[in-house]
């Protein structure tokens, strides 16, 4: 009698946790990314795993609508041609979803990338689980990892939205520098304004 | 030729902005700091945080002139704080407002050390457009992203007065 009795708890048990709501936690500074398998706009699955002579990866969250994404262009081009060529590529991801934004769809994305000839790869998180694991709120929103796959920056590209040559702090480009050198970013973590990631409801 | 064209871009934004809407623009963030500090005890206000390019700004504005028809007064104020850059004020902005015509108070917060002020609306902002954040009691509630309609809006203001025990004065059925 008494088996049935805990076989019972144990999987009265299991139901509860399995259904206990669990907040997905997202990445803070120190934590390990998962790798991801995105479509990228030429039709290949791109994951790091895929750079492993990288030292590291500058990834943006970015997408064609939003008019910071936009300021930001031209900066994560530049970006990309100054540290790709010393290890750290930019990943750039789409979050949006294209129901709700339809400029930011994956055929608007090759458009975009081949109008504006982007040198970096640019993904789209078609079902949305990427975005939410690192905690990408906005675009862009850049979160630069070591090459064991180690969140060291979360924040902004710089600060001066509007007019690259009037940026006092290059967070980004400091963050990579810094850890081209072997030291941590400082700061680590910034704020800015940005659009919020349309999420498929 | 180019002081002709210069004075007359002059003349006509400066009659935009006198024909337009009022909007305060603030080039440093203190300036709003200062306006929040100095709301008696009993004040409320809802700072919503928006941009005439962002889409679902844009599209919860009714909402919050909405709750400043049903609510607004001394005790109760909506301030639309757009992040509009200060260089399209006549190309974009103005316009915007003229066409528009928000009864709610409108400020353009210029302010790039976003860095700076981001964490100081609230501790766990980030920066991302539409955010709300609702200012009671010394105390402030955040809400980042869109309201779905007014109902939403309404009840996420109403219950948090009623959490900083405001209640009083602000009925739910509105002071009209």
């Amino acid at each position: 009698m008494n088996f049935p009795v805990n076989a019972l708890v144990l999987l009265a048990g299991i139901f509860l946790l399995s259904n206990a709501p669990r907040e997905p936690q997202t990445y803070v500074i120190g934590d390990k990314a998962d790798d991801f398998s995105l479509r990228n706009v030429d039709g290949r699955m791109i994951s790091l795993a895929d750079y492993p002579e990288a030292k590291g990866f500058i990834v943006v969250f970015t997408c064609n609508h939003c008019p910071y994404a936009q300021l930001y262009e031209q900066r994560l081009i530049d970006l990309h041609k100054k540290f790709n060529p010393r290890g750290f590529p930019v990943i750039a991801i789409n979050p949006n979803a294209p129901e709700i934004v339809p400029e930011d769809s994956f055929e608007e994305m090759k458009i975009r990338a081949a109008e504006k000839r982007y040198p970096f790869v640019y993904l789209l998180d078609s079902a949305q689980t990427v975005f939410p694991r690192f905690g990408a709120l906005r675009t862009p929103h850049v979160f630069i990892l070591d090459r064991n796959l180690i969140v060291r920056y979360i924040g902004a590209i710089d600060d001066s939205p509007e007019t690259a040559a009037a940026a006092q702090r290059k967070y980004v480009d400091s963050a990579v520098t810094a850890m081209l050198r072997g030291e941590r970013p400082e700061p680590d973590f910034t704020r800015a304004i940005g659009c919020m990631i349309k999420r498929r409801k | 030729m180019r002081i002709l064209y210069l004075v007359s871009f002059l003349f006509f934004s400066g009659s935009c902005a006198l024909r337009g809407q009022a909007y305060t623009v603030y080039d440093d963030f203190s300036q709003l700091e200062t306006r929040i500090q100095q709301l008696s005890a009993k004040t409320t206000v809802v700072i919503n945080f928006w941009a005439t390019w962002c889409g679902p700004c844009v599209e919860e504005l009714p909402c919050f002139e909405e709750l400043t028809q049903k609510y607004g007064g001394p005790d109760f104020q909506v301030w639309l704080v757009s992040l509009d850059f200060k260089t399209r004020l006549e190309k974009q902005f103005i316009p915007f407002l003229e066409k528009n015509k928000l009864k709610a108070e409108v400020i353009l917060l210029a302010d790039q050390n976003a860095d700076d002020w981001i964490p100081k609306v609230h501790k766990d902002w980030e920066g991302s457009l539409p955010s709300t954040v609702v200012i009671s009691g010394g105390q402030r509630k955040l809400q980042q992203g869109q309201f779905a309609n007014f109902e939403e809006l309404e009840s996420f203001v109403l219950g948090f007065l009623k959490t900083v025990q405001k209640v009083t004065g602000l009925s739910t059925e509105g002071s009209r």
